[in-house]
């Protein structure tokens, strides 16, 4: 367990320090939010009804965005490797640098989305849920990105690569994800929704740590 | 039986005397099938003949989604066992299942624009089925993205597992989001809830593509055999005689 948080400790740092990853993320997101009213007209009416699922949908390609730095440069420089001969399971690596890449990736989502969602006038009652549902979404979708960046590492194109298998994936993540911010909005019980979600984390922690260990065993060899 | 059938050599020698079979019983299923379907059944009392459609619609959905589960299972246990003959199955298989998904979308779109009278509307099974053909084309992107050919294998084979394993999560998540297409009326609990005269044309169909997706499939990996030994000859024989060991030309 120590090894676990050194390495969690370790890539949250790395990245920080490094820093673009974060402003990337963040910046994509919310340039591309911002370019939604550009492109659509300022009907807020029209704003206020689609911004649950452009927040979603652009929360989610800004979470994509940086899946191949996932295991690419411990590919590169040989520290996946050691990280494989080393006496940690690979599934529990594979959970750590997903950890830290949600960390530095996720969680500026959740923070900045809230607000990209008054920008769009989208009623405060699904404010809360909003911020709830990718708390509970972005990791999933890490998560399963895991799994994609383990797949094409070494591959031609690995990163246009990548949104080509993991998109179709998120899909569930996305309806379930919209779905928790609309009831809400519409006065609905979210409840069930937001446990499907929560269902939904709770398999992909336990499933897509296996998955993409068994890729990354593949592409070291 | 699998490690029996794993061996390429036997699979060679099996597959030649499988195939006449597979086209003859794909020739037969499928004259028959559409006899029927565009003769001898009746047009039905609301959507007319549109109907019929159903007859090349509904058995291609079945095979894109079958083709599929055979890919993830020969993957799984080209995986695990090693044999490598499971990726062959499993690459010679993928295009073949994106034609039937194709042509389910298309026999679809035709379809809903005679009976919903719109080509495509947001449904729950229209939309997995999109996503199936999806999936297949990341399948193939993946296999095909790596210098190492075995590399692609190993890392196609995995994403078809992990598929695999969503398949039903994105089926009931999508059912859950909007359904406007009927339920299954054939393989459902409670016997078929279809006429018998509209179910013959049907199962014939249905036995007639699979019979064709078998007889191309056997086709395929046959041919891809054939080539890597071509492949492993010409470089056996550059290099100067090497290849003379005759263990290693059925090598594949």
């Amino acid at each position: 367990m120590t090894a676990f948080f050194a390495l969690l400790a370790f890539d949250i740092r790395l990245s920080f320090r490094r820093g673009a990853d974060t402003m990337v993320v963040v910046g994509f997101f919310v340039l591309t939010v911002v370019l939604f009213p550009f492109a659509i007209g300022n009907d807020t009416a029209l704003l206020a009804r689609i911004a649950p699922g452009l927040v979603w949908v652009t929360a989610l390609l800004a979470a994509m965005l940086a899946l191949d730095r996932l295991f690419l440069a411990d590919f590169e420089d040989g520290s996946l490797d050691q990280l494989l001969v080393s006496e940690m399971p690979l599934e529990l690596t594979v959970l750590a640098k997903a950890a830290a890449h949600w960390v530095t990736t996720g969680l500026p989502l959740i923070v900045a989305a809230p607000v990209l969602a008054l920008v769009l006038n989208m009623d405060r009652a699904g404010l809360a849920h909003l911020a709830l549902s990718l708390a509970l979404g972005t990791p999933v979708l890490t998560l399963i990105g895991a799994i994609g960046a383990a797949l094409t590492l070494g591959a031609r194109r690995g990163g246009v690569l990548i949104s080509l298998l993991v998109l179709p994936l998120y899909i569930p993540v996305l309806i379930f994800g919209v779905g928790v911010v609309t009831a809400a909005i519409d006065g609905i019980d979210a409840s069930a929704r937001i446990m499907a979600l929560g269902g939904l984390l709770l398999g992909a922690l336990a499933l897509a740590p296996l998955a993409a260990a068994a890729a990354l065993r593949q592409a070291a060899r | 039986m699998i490690h029996f059938l794993a061996n390429p050599a036997r699979f060679m020698r099996i597959g030649a005397r499988v195939l006449p079979w597979c086209w003859a019983v794909a020739a037969l299923g499928m004259g028959a099938g559409l006899w029927f379907a565009l003769v001898s059944s009746p047009a039905d009392y609301q959507q007319g003949d549109s109907v019929r459609i159903m007859y090349i619609h509904v058995p291609s959905a079945w095979m894109a989604l079958a083709v599929y589960s055979l890919i993830a299972l020969v993957s799984a246990m080209a995986l695990v066992w090693k044999h490598p003959l499971g990726y062959l199955i499993g690459r010679a298989a993928a295009p073949l299942g994106t034609g039937f998904t194709v042509i389910c979308l298309v026999t679809g779109a035709l379809w809903g624009q005679t009976s919903w009278g719109t080509w495509w509307v947001w449904d729950a099974r229209l939309t997995s089925v999109l996503i199936l053909f999806f999936l297949y084309l990341g399948y193939m992107a993946l296999a095909s993205a790596f210098d190492d050919p075995d590399r692609g294998n190993r890392a196609a084979a995995l994403l078809a597992i992990v598929g695999f394993v969503n398949i039903p999560i994105i089926k009931f998540s999508v059912d859950w989001w909007s359904t406007l297409h009927q339920p299954a009326s054939v393989l459902r609990s409670g016997g078929p809830a279809i006429h018998p005269s509209m179910l013959t044309p049907l199962v014939l169909m249905a036995v007639g593509f699979a019979a064709y997706f078998l007889a191309l499939l056997v086709l395929r990996v046959r041919a891809e055999i054939a080539g890597r030994k071509v492949a492993a000859l010409m470089m056996a024989s550059a290099m100067g005689g090497a290849g003379s060991n005759p263990a290693r030309r059925e090598r594949i």
